[in-house]
């Protein structure tokens, strides 16, 4: 069995309510998938339920990261396993530095009595903030607090270089982002692509995508994929938008 | 007994979580009466006006009520009648921590004493239930004329220096707890520095409660002279015993013209103590006294430092961090007089409250119509991890006159869940969050702290937070 990041037939609530209802997806590692769909569809839910959020109750299937059961584990274990959730509305930690933050976070994947190598952890993150643009100050800087919200996005691709995970979910990085901060933080998940890592890039527009080029392109609607293909998928629903695929659902319905 | 099996016996979840086999050669006994007081002054060889100074406070003591008006009901909880008031293994201190005995020696070595004796300290006393077990101090300190005893040695080579002051700053009567503490009181330290003598490392007390249903009641009286400097720093703990244990200690600070004190505690009682403490200080002219407070553990602590201004310029400051865990209540806050003109105090309170845990800030800033350019400046912050805690803010400032500058800030804040998940994504278990939290929370306060004292306190927060999840 080749490695993915497998969700079969997942189905979960909040407060009662049904959100995502039998949705099934597999992203294989080295793969970039795409997952659009209208608001409401069940988008960032499916994000949270993947990273473990406590509000979520998973009523049925499976998720499973390279055979593992995603869903066993607790939030902070998925973290340390190799799954990461940049998040669409990244939170603040007053009176946490930024190297501190990285630096716990770091210091977590590490076993039990060792010490995390400082001289190496500022030199490598560093190299990634020249990377990503940022500026030095932001290390000294409580995490993201203050921070626009571009910087903050840049903030989340920084985590996820530092965190170098196996999967990465993208939770609508693009909202709220000017085109010169998208192409930031566009080339910064460019440059993280690689055989041993699989993405799942979470986007309402087409733009993200024509600067992180899906390999597939998953339609989410009313908690279910509904269709899946190529990137040209994601210029049809561009340029015709939702209602089609709404209306094949209905019919087939 | 070997110390592995003595370490066996004991079940330990948190660093001073730990106690030896109860072997005294005095013990007054349970219960409180003037023959309790009779023992422990023949025990301690007092003179009479110590004695008569005891039982007056004793009859203080009986007829003040509890403060439950105002403040907690668990104080009723308090057994007087079941307490024993003073334990000791008939040690004299000893200035070299290998005539200590064996017991007491290893309790303080697990809590790392002499190695940061070693390390960074001008002086150490260390108690042991009611007495000090080790005293001492750099010599250069001594040839300085500093001196650095415990309070019964104060009493005794010291009467001059030692009673102009004693019970001047905190009256007996001042609350039921002072007039407990001038009953029955023991250990504790006496400084006094010379004028002008600036003592560079900082001179260090620890607090000790191996015995259950035990009543520790240190008494401290520090003076400096005029232009002097000192910096004092205590730390105490106790084993989690079932039963609950009384901390009841008096503080006395005198910092005469141009003289600073910077008083630091860092203390880390089991959540079953009482810490029932007064602290005051009083600030001649251009003097200034300093209170770092940190109140971390213990069932319910009562603790308002408060610095009295009676020289002109003088200056008072109360830095205090308070974390109240689940089942724990820390009630602190401040005390600023102005007693003179150009006097400025600063007040700054940062309480953390998780689970249950509850804290309350009462603070008390008077500034009188007949002074001029007074200031004050205060400010509270709360901390919030999870809905079920509680935090109050009592602030009474009373200025009159209007040539005055007094500024009261306050805020809450909460952890959101919401936070401790983000942080646990990037794979912090629970309480490393929480505790990241709580030190982003302190963190501008903590840097004024000494280096070592720093560590300890996020050592000591790890501790807590790691407790407070299941």
């Amino acid at each position: 069995m080749s490695e993915s990041l497998k969700i079969d037939d997942l189905k979960a609530t909040v407060e009662g309510h049904e959100i995502i209802k039998g949705l099934s997806l597999t992203v294989p590692k080295g793969e970039v998938h795409a997952i659009m769909g209208p608001n409401g569809s069940g988008k960032s839910t499916l994000a949270k339920i993947l990273a473990g959020h406590e509000d979520y109750e998973v009523t049925g299937g499976s998720v499973t990261m390279d055979g593992d059961d995603l869903l066993e584990m607790d939030v902070d274990d998925r973290s340390r396993a190799g799954f990461f959730l940049a998040f669409q509305y990244p939170l603040e930690i007053p009176g946490v530095s930024n190297a501190n933050f990285l630096r716990a976070a770091r210091q977590a994947r590490l076993p039990k009595g060792e010490e995390i190598d400082a001289v190496a952890f500022y030199k490598e993150m560093y190299a990634k903030m020249d990377e990503l643009g940022m500026d030095r100050k932001f290390t000294g800087r409580s995490v993201n607090e203050g921070f626009s919200g571009g910087e903050k996005k840049r903030n989340e691709i920084l985590q996820m270089m530092m965190l170098d995970p196996r999967y990465a979910v993208l939770d609508e990085t693009d909202s709220g982002l000017d085109i010169d901060a998208l192409k930031v933080v566009a080339k910064g998940v460019n440059a993280m692509r690689s055989p041993e890592r699989g993405f799942l890039v979470i986007t309402h527009y087409q733009r993200l995508l024509d600067y992180i080029v899906p390999d597939v392109v998953h339609v989410l609607f009313d908690g279910r994929i509904v269709k899946t293909g190529d990137k040209d998928l994601a210029l049809k629903l561009e340029a015709e938008g939702y209602d089609w695929v709404k209306d094949e659902v209905l019919a087939s319905a | 007994m070997s110390e592995a099996a003595t370490l066996e016996a004991v079940t330990i979840d948190s660093e001073g979580d730990f106690s030896y086999p109860e072997e005294y050669a005095h013990d007054a006994g349970v219960g409180l009466s003037e023959e309790t007081i009779d023992y422990i002054s023949n025990v301690k060889g007092e003179a009479d006006w110590i004695r008569e100074f005891r039982k007056k406070a004793l009859k203080t003591f009986e007829s003040k009520p509890n403060p439950t008006h105002w403040a907690s009901k668990d104080l009723d909880n308090i057994k007087f009648e079941n307490i024993r008031y003073y334990l000791s293994k008939g040690q004299k201190p000893t200035r070299s921590w290998d005539e200590v005995p064996d017991d007491v020696k290893q309790t303080f070595e697990r809590l790392g004493i002499p190695e940061k004796e070693r390390k960074f300290l001008a002086g150490v006393e260390a108690q042991f239930d009611s007495e000090a077990a080790y005293s001492n101090i750099k010599v250069e300190l001594e040839k300085d004329g500093v001196i650095f005893v415990n309070s019964t040695e104060g009493l005794r080579e010291h009467p001059e220096l030692f009673r102009k002051w004693f019970g001047k700053v905190i009256p007996t009567g001042d609350n039921k707890y002072s007039a407990l503490n001038s009953a029955v009181f023991s250990g504790g330290s006496f400084i006094y520095v010379p004028p002008g003598v600036k003592v560079t490392h900082p001179l260090q007390a620890y607090f000790r409660i191996n015995a259950e249903n035990f009543g520790q009641f240190e008494r401290t009286l520090i003076i400096v002279d005029e232009g002097a400097e000192v910096t004092y720093m205590e730390g105490c703990t106790a084993p989690k015993f079932e039963t609950a244990t009384l901390h009841s200690a008096v503080v006395e600070l005198v910092a005469m013209d141009n003289a600073k004190i910077q008083y630091i505690t860092v203390q880390n009682w089991s959540n079953n103590v009482f810490n029932l403490v007064t602290k005051r200080g009083i600030a001649h002219e251009n003097a200034e006294i300093r209170w770092i407070d940190c109140n971390i553990g213990s069932r319910l602590t009562m603790k308002y430092p408060g610095v009295i201004m009676k020289g002109r310029k003088a200056r008072g400051e109360v830095i205090s961090i308070a974390l109240a865990n689940d089942g724990q209540h820390q009630d602190t806050g401040a005390k600023m007089v102005h007693a003179a003109d150009e006097t400025t105090s600063n007040v700054v309170s940062k309480s953390i409250s998780v689970g249950q845990g509850r804290s309350t800030y009462r603070g008390l800033v008077h500034i009188p119509k007949h002074l001029k350019g007074c200031k004050n400046n205060t400010e509270c912050d709360a901390l919030l991890i999870n809905s079920n805690s509680r935090t109050d803010t009592y602030p009474a400032i009373s200025v009159r006159g209007n040539q005055h500058a007094t500024q009261h800030e306050a805020s809450v804040s909460q952890v959101s869940e919401d936070q401790i998940f983000y942080m646990q994504q990037r794979g912090l278990s629970e309480a490393e969050a929480m505790s990241l939290s709580v030190n982003g929370f302190v963190n501008d306060l903590v840097r004024e702290f000494p280096m070592e004292y720093s560590v300890e306190l996020k050592r000591l927060i790890d501790l807590e937070m790691e407790g407070s999840v299941g």
